[in-house]
This record gives C-alpha cells, structure tokens and sequence, in this order.
C-alpha cells in the first residue's frame, strides 16, 4: 500500500527550510519553489486518494516520537477517505493561492518570507490532516496557529496588523489550551491517544463527555465559533491570499475536521454532540446577522465564514457527518474564490469599503463572474457546489429532529443569499459610488479563479448526488428569497428600503453592527481585568515579596547598626577609656619631665628641704 | 679664735650662692662656675669640722684636696661638653640644647 | 588509570583562569583566546563524556574517587549519570557560547576572563560531584566569582543586584549546610557520600527527613526559584551582564533543581512524598503568578527573568508529581529552559548594545529594520511559550502529563498559565518589532556574524529535541525511571 503520504507535508515544509534560510538570494524565484513543492505534495496526495479509493485505508506508523519506561508514542499517517479528501482540497486550494499570490504580493518587500510562510503553513495543516493521535495533531495544529499569526501580522509596520496576529494567536490558544486538558484527560482515562481508539470507549460516560467538550474547545477556537469567533474578523488585516488560505480554506477547517477525526468520542456521548450542534446554531446565525449590516468587503466574507463553519458545526452536531464534512469540502472551494475575487477587486480600487466600489463588473470581466459564481454557490442555487451540501445538511438536521435547529439553519441560508448578493449587487452593479480607476488583474491571478471557479460550481458532483424534493425545494426557494430581497435592497430600492428598516429596528440594528459587542465585553471582562491583575501581580512581587525581603536586609542592616553603635561606644567604649585614663595620667606627669637639669635641682633641693623641714619638725 | 660657726656660715653662704648660682644661670659655664663654688662651700665644710671636731689631723685637708682634683677634672670634662655642644650648636643656654628631649 | 575525563572538564577552565593571571593585562586578544580555547575544549570533553556514556546503564559512570580528607571521610568523589549529563553539557554549551557572547566587554577584561572561568569550574563541579561536601564546596565556589561579575560589570544598580544575590543564596546555603551536617551525623558510618546516603535513606526517620528537607529546600528553593524566594533573580538578571545573565539563567537557576533530584527527592524519599503537594502548589504559583508578572514588565530583561520564575514552575510541578513522566518532565524542562532563555539573554543583550535600552514601550517595528534578529527572536519567543515543534513544548508537555496523574485541578489551573505565557511573549514581540517603525531606531543594525553564532547553536537545539525529544529522552529516562522506582513513585 501507499506507504509514502508522509512525505506530503515535507515538501512544504523544505520549500520553508529553502525560503527562510536563501530567500533574499532567491528573490522572486522563492515562490517557485514554494509552489513547486506545493505541487509536488498535490501529486503525491492524489496518489494517496488513488490508492485510498482502490486499496481500502492505508494508516500506517512512520515512527516513534517519545518513548520512556514502556510509554511510547509512535507518530503514524492516517489515510481514509476524509483525509483523502481534505488532503486533494488543501494541496488544490494551497497551491492555487500560491500562484494567485505571484500577482497580489509582486512587489511585496518581504516576498519570499511571505511564500516561505505560506509554505510552511501548508507543510502544518497537511500534516495536522495526516495525523493519527492527539499529540501529533497537537503539535501541527499549533504549527497552524503559528502560521497564521505569522501571515496576518505580515503587514507588522501597521499597529491593526500586529495587533489582530496577537489577538488570533491568543484567542485560539484559549482553545487550545481546553484541547491540551482534553487530551492529557483522555490519556489518563482511557491511556489511549490514538484517534482509532476513540469510538470504542463507551458510551455516555461523564468523564469522556468533559473529554470531547474539551475537544470541541480546541475546535471552537480554531474555526472561530462562537464565543471564540472574535478573532477571525480582525484577521482581515493580513494580505488577502492568506485570509483565503487560512482563513477560509484551510485553517479554520481545522476545527470541523478535529471533530469529524474524533467523531467517534463524540458520537458515543450525546450530551457533547447537542453542544457542538448548538454552539454551531448560535455561531452560524450570529455571524450571518453581522455579515449582512457590515460595509467591509473581507469582513463580510470573514463573518460569512464564521456562519459557514458554524453551520458544518452544526450539521456535524446533528450526526451529519457527511453533510458536514462534505460542506467543509465545498466551502473550501467556492470560500477561497470570493477571498481571492475579493482581493481581486481590492488589488484593483485599493479600497475594501463596498459602498465605495461598484459596477465593477464591466471592467473586472474574469473577477466579476467568478465573483458571482462564488456567490451562487454559497448561496446554494443549484447546480453549484454549495447548493448539495447545504442542501444535504438541512434534510440532515431535519432527519435528526431538531426542527428548532432546522428553522435557525434555514433562516442562516436565508441570510446568507441575501448578504452575499448584497455583496455582489453593490459591488459589481449599478454605477461607480467613487472616483475609482478599476483594473482587471493580470492572468497569474485570474487564472487560479477561473479554476477554483470551476470547482465551486461543480465539486457538488464528487460524490453521487441524493434528491430529496421537499427540503431541496425549500432550499432553492430559501435561496431565492435571499437573493430576490439583496435584488429589491440594493437594485432596485437603492437607499430607501434599507434605511427604513434600519430606523425601525434601530436596537438590532446598533447590536447587530456592533458584534454584539463581543470584543468590548471581553475588553472589560477578562483582557483587563488580566492586564489588571498582571499589574497587580507585578505590584505585589515588587512591593510585598521583594518588599519583604528588603525590608528583611533593613533590618537586619538595623540591628547591624544598633550593634555597631554598642560596639563602638559601650565594648569598644571601655578598652578606649582605659587607654585615656592612662593617657590623661600621663599628661599631667609629663609636665614634670621638663629635661632641665636646673628643674630638677630645684625640687630636689626643696624635697630635700622639705625632707629636713619633717625631719627637725618629726624629731622634737 | 674664730668660733666654728664663723666658718660654717660662710660654707654655707657660699653652698647658697652656688646653689643660687646653679638653679639660675642660662649658660652653661655659669652653672659649672656654680658647682665650682658649691664644691669649695663642700671642701670648706670638710676642714671645718676636721678642725672642730677632733678627727686625725689633715683627714678634712685630704678630702679636700680629692675634691679639687675631681672637681678640676670634671670642670674640664664639663668645658669640653660645652665647647663640643658650641660648636654644633652655636649656643651656650642650655635651654636651646633640646635636640634630645622628647 | 584511565584519563581522569571528569576531572578535566571540572578543573580545565580553572587551569585556563590560571594561565590568564599570568598574561599582561594588555593583551586581551591573548586573554580571551584563552579563554574561548579552555571553554572550547572543556565542551568538546563533554562531548566526549556524551558520546561515551551508556546509557542504559543507571549507575555511575566515568567515576573518579580519591580521598581527599580521610579522617572525616571525604572523598573527591566524581561521576555522571542521565540525570547530570544533560546538565553538565549544556554548562559547558552555554559555558563556551557565552564566552564569545562576552567579547562585547572592554573593561578590565583580564578579572573578567579569570572570574568566569572560575565559575564555570564551580557550575560543572556542581553536576559532577557525588561527595556532599565537595558538592558544597563547588556550590559556593560558584557564589564568589558572581557576586563579582554582577558587582563590576553590571548595571546602574549593580551593588544592590550583587549583593542581595549573594547573601540570598548565602542564607539558603547555610541551611543547606546544616543539613548536610545532620545527614552526616545521623548516617552510620558517617559519611558525605551521596550514593550511599540514597542508599541508605530509608533508614532515617520521617520527622528527621522533613527537618533535613527544609533545609535543603531552602537551599535549592532559592536557587531554582521557587516563589516566595524568586525576587533576588529579576534584579541579578538585570543588572548582570549579558553573558553572565546567560549563565545565571541558563545553568544556576539548574543546580537548584538538580539539587533536588540528587539530593533531596533520593535521600529523602518519605519527606518528598510528605512535600509533594507543597511542591505542586508552589509549581502552579510559580507557573501563574511568574506569568502575570512578566506580562506587567516593561523592561524586557525584566520580562524574561519573570518568564523564567514561569517556566521553572514546570519543574516544581513534574518533581511534585512523584511520576517518570513528571520526572522526565522537569528534568528535561530544566535543560530546554536553559537552551531557551540563555538565547533569550542574548538576544537581549544584542539590542541592548545597540538601542542601550531595555524598555519595551520604547523599541517597535524592528522587524523591518532588524530581519534576521526578528526571525531569531521570534523561534526563541515561540519555543519559550510552548509552541510544539520546538524543545520547550516537549518537557512542558511531559511535566503537565506527569503532573495531570497526582494533582488534577493544579495541573489544569496550570496549562491556563500557557496562555498568560503566549499573551505576554506575543505582546513582548509586537512591542519590539511590529508595528510602525520607531524613528529613534532608523540606523539600527541586524545581529552580527558573532551574535548568530552564540545562538545558532542553541537553536538547533532547541529544534532538534523539538522534532526529536528522544535524543534526550534516551539519555536521562533510564536513570529517571530508577530514580522513580527507589523513591517508590509511580512507574508512569
């Protein structure tokens, strides 16, 4: 069997090596390179899929990683149909970015630090696909995270830039960080960490349950749902093939593909199933709210995002898996041709507010059909790729009975039509809204869109197609509402119709267009009060411990000096009064040392007369 | 006859003179002049009683006589003391030779 | 006989310290000639020893035993197994590149020289001996020359930072010297030797055990830090001078926790077990709380002595936690900690000869102007918050693992210091080199051939064990897991 998928991720991961170390030699070739191995890890990951396909799973061990006193921890390649599939969508999806990139970062100062990232991001997210346990996945999945702080504070000179790099690196952390308990529990319930294992464990188990919601954690995280999300927005600020890359494409992938690798866990404790399922519900509609008032061309796309994952969340909640891990795939597709289109257009007008495009479509022919492409298909008007996996999870959510979660998925695919072709309407019709000199792309862009275009319209087809009439029909017409509101909004109304509803639910609206306040509630909530609390730490450690401690040498340096003081005065004090004493005596006997020799005559003559006196008084 | 006290008056009015003598001058050869003349109230002393009080003939006399020698002999002894010292010294007072002294 | 290899490593430096004495001040070139060949040398010795050791083997090897004062029965008595030998080489890693990393000091480079080859004889003798009292000796060997490499090379605040170190560690020795006396004392036949101490320690009893722990807790408390001991080590740090920061955070923040593991967790197995949460508690502290304050720093030396009170939590932690896992954990976070932060010293040390500042609020955007720092400091940064891939992932990881079986709720309340770790290193890393450009810093130049260096080395360390952990794994678990099972511990 195919014993070779490990090698996918070590060609990016070379293609970094190479970049990082020869870049500034390398100069423009360095995206060859990078796009070079990119290819490479696509032919091999075809091969995989071929072998997969014909030969049955194809797991097997590369080697051992960690091995102390009978624990060891062998690292091993996973090949079964999902990762297959996610392995052809990444590599495709990887490297038509790349090559989308030549154009968008051609006169990028760091040019080959940027491929050499990119690289090196691809490199961790197929190794993450490729991973059999917990603590390789781990490791790659953090790669991911590195690389996307990486490549959205690319641009670092701008503060916004550096800031939303931090802010996705740390928020996902928090995730992380429930994944890292999560699996350190689950080693020590179940002393497994291979994600093999996983189904057979038992059922409803309260221990596992904690076990997968701590899973999921790391998921919610990494795919910005709910109440993680905040992250992905801010994202934005990093060039535009790394928001289709990362965020759109791959990366946030990686949360819905963590639970589709552990879907065994999850589906033997319910309880943990219905979070993922409603986190996902709350996640999708939230994020298609926000995506219809917003007037920045990425953010909407970033928020339809978060409302896509939300969505597979959901689907994958139900117990769709194919539904979910099916829309993971087309969403991949059609996700990164409206970021890419997207970047198209802001290459063109240097702007990302919609309201100062439009009627781009005449000069931007290429971007402006595949633009509408994307849109359809993530809209889900058939026949594009979009419509079938939505469609299948909806008849999936209703097969489960969750008719609460059936109406939230339907009113989110309502509000997506409706938002993307906003989007679109304002965008590429009606007249320029401002003095733009709008350009089409050179081929190296446009290129890579008519491909990935032609996979958003037609990836639906991969797999055999099911007919369900009811909830198709009511799809399309879903679909087709939105769509026909967006056409009545922004064609035909232009300013009135949305600036009525917008004064008649002002609150919703205020809440709506701001987040729902998320970023400003953990501001006060929990990034000041942490900062608060550093302060006070810092406080404590430099007043009260070290303050303890000074305070112990001042005292000692006190009792030091009250000794001293005894000492010098009162010990010393006495040795030094003998010696005055002695010296005082001497002084005054010094005076009658005179050294004449006439002095001493003279008191010998008068103690000698005295003598006498005595002697005549004493002898009567 | 002179009565003895005769004699012993001027011995010792010479012994005070010398003493005087000693105790006050500031130069060196005054004060050797000094004891010079105490020596001779002593020598006067000596044949005073010899003669008075009725020891052997000429024993007071002998005394005497050493007396002078000695004292002729550290009068020199003295001089040359005081020569040597002038002529480092340039001064006779014995105030300034202090070179000694603490 | 065969070459005394142990002995060599120890007293090579010293010999050279000896040698520079007698050079005219003047010739400095000769000077740290010199010097760089002894630390050269002395590493290469390690190598050796490294390359000779066998591992699977749990008792001593390359021993040396002389006696050295028989009527008290004092050996000179050295030897190395997997728990010093990952410690003694990186002394004589860190020993050497900090070396070249002391090339930037002009004033009175002969003393200089002389000092630091003096107290790398004492750190190396430390890891080597196996007789207490010589043990002892070597431990304040290393005081003498530190508290003057900090006195005199120093910072503005210099006597303070030198002074509060040495009567610091001055007091916990003393302690440590009672117990010392005590072992001795109550052991029959009396004796300084280690292995038999360990050998011999069930014998003691428990309350006797807990009177001797403390003292050699407070002893190698302060060292490692543990809180509430750790305030001596921000103002040392800051104050010495980038080499000697290097060494102080690289190698004598270890004979604190080497102190342990060859000490105190063998010789007193029922007090250790007594102490365990203690220890655990006073992990988490360490991890959280030397977390929160390096996140209010605004000196970035500053900032990395507090990260090191965090990271060395994880120490504490694996050691509370009684496990080969933790075990492994601590010991093996004890020598990433020192390949990280001793690169993260001299990183600092670097734009500190240049900006002549530590203030963080005053760099940013120096990625652009500094590329290959940036990219240095970033793999540094990440290694040292925990990014798998590199070294500190590994032992941390082992330490939460080791330290997840005997206290659940400590260990879970510790990871969450990971993400106070990420958030200040981050915040430290967009303060200095991302962002718009600092006009003050426009003619700032990247790090130099000398520089790279002293820290490519390290971070091919740090990458290696990051990709690879058993090429220290291999090294160290065997003597762990006896360790382990003589201390009665859990085989996990």
């Amino acid at each position: 069997m195919v014993k070779f998928a490990h090698l996918i991720p070590l060609f990016p991961f070379a293609a970094f090596a190479v970049n990082i170390l020869f870049g500034r030699r390398l100069k423009k070739a360095s995206a060859l390179v990078s796009i070079g191995a990119s290819v490479a890890a696509l032919a091999i990951a075809v091969m995989a899929y071929i072998g997969n396909a014909f030969g049955g799973e194809g797991s097997y061990t590369v080697g051992r990683w960690i091995s102390f006193n009978g624990f060891a921890l062998d690292f091993g390649v996973i090949i079964d149909p999902l990762s297959c599939m996610m392995l052809l969508v990444v590599t495709v999806v990887g490297t038509l970015i790349q090559v989308y990139s030549i154009g968008y970062m051609h006169d990028d100062k760091r040019y080959s630090r940027f491929f050499a990232y990119m690289s090196l991001f691809m490199g961790s997210m197929l190794g993450l696909l490729l991973s059999d346990n917990f603590v390789m996945l781990y490791i790659f999945w953090e790669g991911v995270g590195l690389c996307s702080y990486l490549l959205i504070s690319f641009w670092f000179e701008r503060p916004a830039a550096a800031r939303a790099g931090m802010k996705a690196f740390i928020t996902t952390r928090i995730g992380d960080t429930g994944l890292l308990i999560g699996i350190l529990l689950l080693f020590f319930t179940t002393k497994t960490l291979y994600f093999k294992d996983l189904a057979g464990l038992g059922i409803n188990d309260a221990t596992l349950t904690v076990i997968a919601l701590l899973i999921f954690c790391g998921a919610v995280g990494k795919s910005a749902q709910f109440p993680l999300h905040v992250w992905l927005p801010d994202a934005m600020e990093g060039p535009t093939p790394v928001s289709a890359l990362i965020h759109a494409a791959t990366m946030v992938a990686a949360g819905v593909y963590l639970v589709a690798r552990t879907y065994g866990l999850f589906l033997t404790q319910h309880t943990s199933l219905i979070w993922v399922a409603y986190i996902g519900a709350i996640t999708a509609l939230m994020a298609a709210t926000i995506a219809t008032v917003n007037n920045d061309i990425k953010r909407i796309l970033a928020y339809s995002t978060i409302s896509q994952l939300g969505f597979m969340m959901l689907a994958l909640g139900v117990g769709g898996y194919e539904g979910g891990t099916f829309h993971l795939m087309t969403h991949a597709f059609f996700k990164a041709l409206l970021f890419l289109c997207a970047g198209s257009v802001i290459h063109a007008v240097h702007t990302q507010d919609i309201f100062k495009m439009g009627g781009l479509l005449g000069k931007m022919k290429a971007t402006g059909w595949t633009f509408i492409i994307g849109g359809l298909a993530i809209a889900g008007v058939p026949p594009f790729s979009g419509f079938w996996s939505k469609d299948e999870i909806l008849s999936e959510i209703l097969k489960g009975g969750h008719p609460v979660l059936f109406g939230v998925a339907a009113l989110t695919s309502l509000l997506t039509a409706f938002y993307m072709f906003r989007l679109i309407f304002v965008v590429l019709f009606g007249k320029p809204r401002s003095e733009l000199h709008a350009h089409e792309s050179p081929a190296v862009m446009t290129v890579p869109l008519c491909i990935l275009a032609a996979f958003a319209a037609f990836a639906g087809f991969f797999r055999p197609v099911k007919f369900e009439f009811l909830t198709m029909g009511v799809s399309i017409a879903i679909s087709l509402t939105g769509i026909g509101a967006a056409y009545v909004f922004y064609i035909l109304d232009n300013k009135l119709l949305p600036a009525s509803l917008r004064s008649r639910f002002a609150f919703l609206y205020k809440l709506v267009s701001n987040k729902y306040y998320v970023d400003e509630i953990y501001g006060a909530l929990i990034i000041r009060p942490c900062m608060r609390l550093a302060d006070i730490a810092s406080g404590f450690d430099s007043k009260v411990v070290d303050g303890a401690v000074n305070m112990a040498a001042y005292l000692s340096l006190t009792a030091g000096k009250v000794q001293s003081w005894f000492d010098l005065y009162i010990v010393d004090g006495i040795v030094n009064m003998t010696a005055n004493v002695t010296w005082l005596c001497s002084a005054i006997l010094r005076r009658f040392q005179t050294g004449f020799v006439q002095n001493y005559i003279l008191i010998a003559f008068f103690g000698l007369a005295i003598m006498i006196f005595i002697k005549l008084i004493g002898g009567r | 006859m002179i009565p003895q006290s005769h004699f012993l008056i001027l011995g010792a009015a010479l012994f005070a003179i010398g003493l005087y003598g000693a105790l006050t001058r500031r130069t060196a050869i005054g004060i050797l002049m000094s004891i010079e003349l105490i020596l001779n109230a002593a020598n006067i002393n000596l044949i005073t009683f010899n003669k008075f009080l009725g020891g052997p003939d000429g024993l007071g006399q002998v005394f005497a006589l050493f007396v002078m020698a000695i004292a002729a002999a550290s009068a020199v002894i003295g001089l040359v003391l005081v020569i040597a010292v002038y002529r480092n010294m340039k001064t006779i007072f014995t105030e300034n030779m202090n070179i000694m002294k603490w | 006989m065969p070459f005394p290899l142990l002995s060599s490593i120890i007293f090579l430096p010293l010999l050279a310290g000896l040698l520079i004495l007698f050079i005219p001040k003047g010739r400095t070139g000769i000077i740290k000639g010199v010097a760089t060949a002894a630390t050269g040398i002395t590493l290469l010795f390690t190598v050796f020893m490294v390359t000779g050791f066998d591992y699977n083997n749990t008792l001593m090897q390359f021993s040396e035993k002389l006696s050295w004062i028989p009527q008290v029965n004092i050996n000179y008595h050295l030897g190395v197994d997997g728990i010093s030998i990952g410690l003694v080489f990186l002394t004589a890693l860190l020993g050497f590149l900090a070396c070249i990393g002391s090339f930037g000091i002009k004033e009175r480079q002969k003393e200089y020289y002389f000092l630091y080859l003096l107290l790398n004889t004492g750190m190396l003798g430390t890891f080597l001996s196996l007789d207490l009292f010589l043990f002892y000796v070597f431990w304040e060997l290393v005081l003498v020359p530190m508290y003057f490499l900090i006195g005199i090379w120093g910072g503005p605040r210099r006597e303070y930072a030198a002074i509060k170190f040495f009567i610091y560690t001055l007091a916990g020795s003393v302690a440590m010297l009672l117990s010392i006396l005590a072992l001795y004392f109550t052991s029959q036949p009396h004796t300084f030797n280690m292995l038999e101490l360990a050998a011999a320690g069930s014998a003691f009893a428990k309350s006797f055990q807990i009177m001797v722990f403390v003292g050699f807790y407070l002893g190698f408390a302060i060292k490692v830090p543990v809180f509430p001991f750790h305030t001596w080590l921000p103002d040392a740090h800051v104050e010495a001078p980038t080499p000697i920061s290097v060494l102080l955070a690289g190698v004598l923040l270890k004979m604190g926790g080497y102190g342990f593991f060859r000490i105190s967790f063998p010789i007193l197995k029922d007090a250790a077990i007594y102490f365990a949460l203690p220890f655990a508690i006073l992990g988490l502290i360490n991890i959280v709380y030397g977390a929160f304050v390096a996140m209010a720093q605004t000196d970035f030396k500053k900032m990395v002595a507090y990260s090191s009170v965090s990271h060395m939590g994880f120490v504490m932690l694996g050691l509370a936690s009684m496990t080969v896992t933790g075990f492994n954990g601590a010991l093996m976070q004890m020598f990433n900690h020192g390949i990280i932060t001793g690169g993260m010293f001299l990183l600092v040390g670097v734009i500190y000869d240049r900006a002549h500042t530590r203030d963080l609020d005053k760099f940013g955007g120096l990625g652009a102007k500094m590329p290959v720092y940036a990219g240095v400091l970033v793999v540094f940064t990440l290694a040292s918050l925990g990014l798998p891939g590199l070294s500190g992932f590994v032992s941390e990881f082992m330490s939460l693992m080791g330290g997840f079986t005997a206290f659940r709720t400590i260990t879970i309340i510790s990871v969450l210091g990971i993400v106070i770790t990420a958030g200040y290193f981050l915040y430290m890393i967009q303060r200095v080199l991302l962002g718009p450009l600092n006009a003050a810093w426009a003619g700032i130049a990247d790090i130099n051939k000398r520089e790279l260096f002293t820290l490519v080395p390290l971070m091919v360390v740090t990458v290696a064990i990051g990709i690879y952990p058993l090429i220290i794994l291999n090294y160290q678990s065997p003597a762990i897991t006896e360790l382990v099972r003589q201390i009665g511990g859990l085989l996990l």
